[in-house]
């Protein structure tokens, strides 16, 4: 079963002479284990399709099933627990609270879903050893470097027992070193068995999609075929 | 790359016989530039006769026959490492003039065409994307290659993608689709191995 499901989804902005098409019958589906990229240019429609699948936003026509929850079955309330128990979202800008500390930036949406205090920052510490950041616990995200704000922000995303993971051009602010690692811990992430959507207009980021969806004016116009095997890369190379 | 300024670089670091120069070669560049034992032997050759390598003499010739680097041979490789690449002329790319064509053709979709290439580009980058997954295999020459690789096709496709929105845009300025005349690069740049 897939964990996300997008059927026939559509997206309209404004009426008359001033309606925008912002996605139009997309169908898309991503299977735990796997990463997603979703690529295209500027207003392509790639962040409204990722809002749409992570219940920020309803779409015009069409649904949306997470871990096969059909959304718009869900009340607001609902909705606001799937995102809190089963979503982990990481932005490009971090969105990380800067009253608050990394452990607790981390540990905050298992608070805000009932987890008890000490609970939830033993988990958020667990999360933030996965990913290197266990003696950044409590730096201020204003003394973190991007990398590892990104990284705080991947560690929130995945805490606790959320299955899918969507992220929003994840390292468009991180140099190419620190945009790797980002992508390595959302591969890790996905190994372990979340479903994740990248989207990006970025090659580097999303070729580290196990396959990369192509959206142009609101449609998904092509997709890229199963990964072949990379030694073929090296055997074709000339002076053998 | 040339294979002489690698042996160059190889010897660099101490006197090495043939075999061994080969061995380090690929073990150098990850693997990726494949070295056959002929190609090492006649540029060793060629290095000696113009003195910037000298074989030890002490040794039959064959594969244990050791070379050692001479002092025009480290000033030769110390001048090669700080001369650029000639990347002054653009090179005959077949993209871009593919993309060219396809603007032009009558009855063709050059958004369309544009999309075939970015798609291959992408397959393709994911392929290399999968070498550095597998950490096992990858160690910092390795680790090069494949970056210098991937960097190379991703601006392909930020190449594309600036075509892309360019032709959106003379499409929505109702630019004159007539056929024109239009420069196309000249001179090719050479890459990859050179003996």
């Amino acid at each position: 079963m897939s964990l996300l499901e997008l059927r026939d989804i559509s997206k309209v902005y404004g009426e008359g002479a001033a309606e925008v098409h912002a996605l139009q019958r997309i169908d898309l589906s991503v299977e735990a284990g796997s990463l997603v990229a979703v690529m295209g240019s500027s207003g392509s429609g790639k962040s409204t399709l990722l809002t749409i699948a992570g219940s920020l936003e309803d779409p015009s026509s069409g649904e949306v099933y997470v871990d096969g929850r059909a959304l718009s079955s869900l009340s607001r309330n609902g909705k606001a627990q799937l995102r809190r128990q089963s979503i982990g979202y990481v932005f490009q800008d971090y969105n990380l609270l800067a009253g608050l500390s990394a452990v607790e930036n981390v540990s905050l949406p298992l608070e805000l879903d009932g987890v008890a205090a000490r609970k939830a920052q033993a988990a958020a510490l667990e999360s933030l050893e996965n990913f290197g950041l266990k003696d950044r616990a409590s730096h201020y995200p204003d003394q973190l470097s991007g990398g590892e704000r990104q990284r705080v922000a991947i560690a929130r995303a995945v805490v606790g027992n959320r299955r899918l993971l969507l992220a929003d051009e994840p390292s468009g602010a991180l140099d190419s070193n620190n945009a790797e690692a980002v992508m390595r811990l959302l591969l890790a992430a996905c190994h372990r068995g979340m479903a994740a959507v990248v989207v990006t207009h970025d090659a580097q980021l999303a070729s580290w999609a196990d396959r990369v969806v192509f959206l142009r004016d609101g449609r998904v116009v092509d997709q890229t075929l199963p990964v072949e095997s990379p030694e073929a890369l090296l055997a074709d190379l000339p002076n053998q | 790359m040339s294979v002489r300024h690698a042996l160059l670089a190889l010897l660099s670091e101490g006197p090495k016989y043939g075999l061994q120069l080969r061995q380090e070669f690929e073990a150098r560049t990850g693997e990726v530039w494949p070295l056959n034992v002929g190609q090492v032997y006649t540029t060793l050759q060629r290095l000696e006769r113009d003195g910037l390598v000298e074989a030890d003499d002490t040794v039959e010739e064959g594969p244990q026959k050791g070379f050692h680097i001479t002092t025009e041979g480290q000033a030769e490789l110390s001048n090669w490492l700080r001369t650029p690449p000639d990347l002054s002329s653009p090179p005959r790319d077949e993209l871009v003039i593919k993309v060219m064509v396809a603007f032009r053709m009558p009855g063709v979709d050059a958004h369309e065409v544009i999309q075939v290439h970015r798609r291959y580009l992408v397959q393709l980058m994911q392929q290399w994307t999968r070498l550095k997954e597998d950490e096992s295999r990858f160690d910092l020459n390795f680790a090069l290659v494949v970056d210098a690789e991937l960097f190379r096709l991703d601006s392909l496709i930020r190449w594309l993608d600036t075509a892309d929105g360019r032709l959106k845009r003379a499409a929505m300025e109702g630019e004159a689709m007539a056929p024109q005349s239009f420069p196309l690069p000249k001179a090719r740049r050479k890459v990859g191995v050179k003996q």
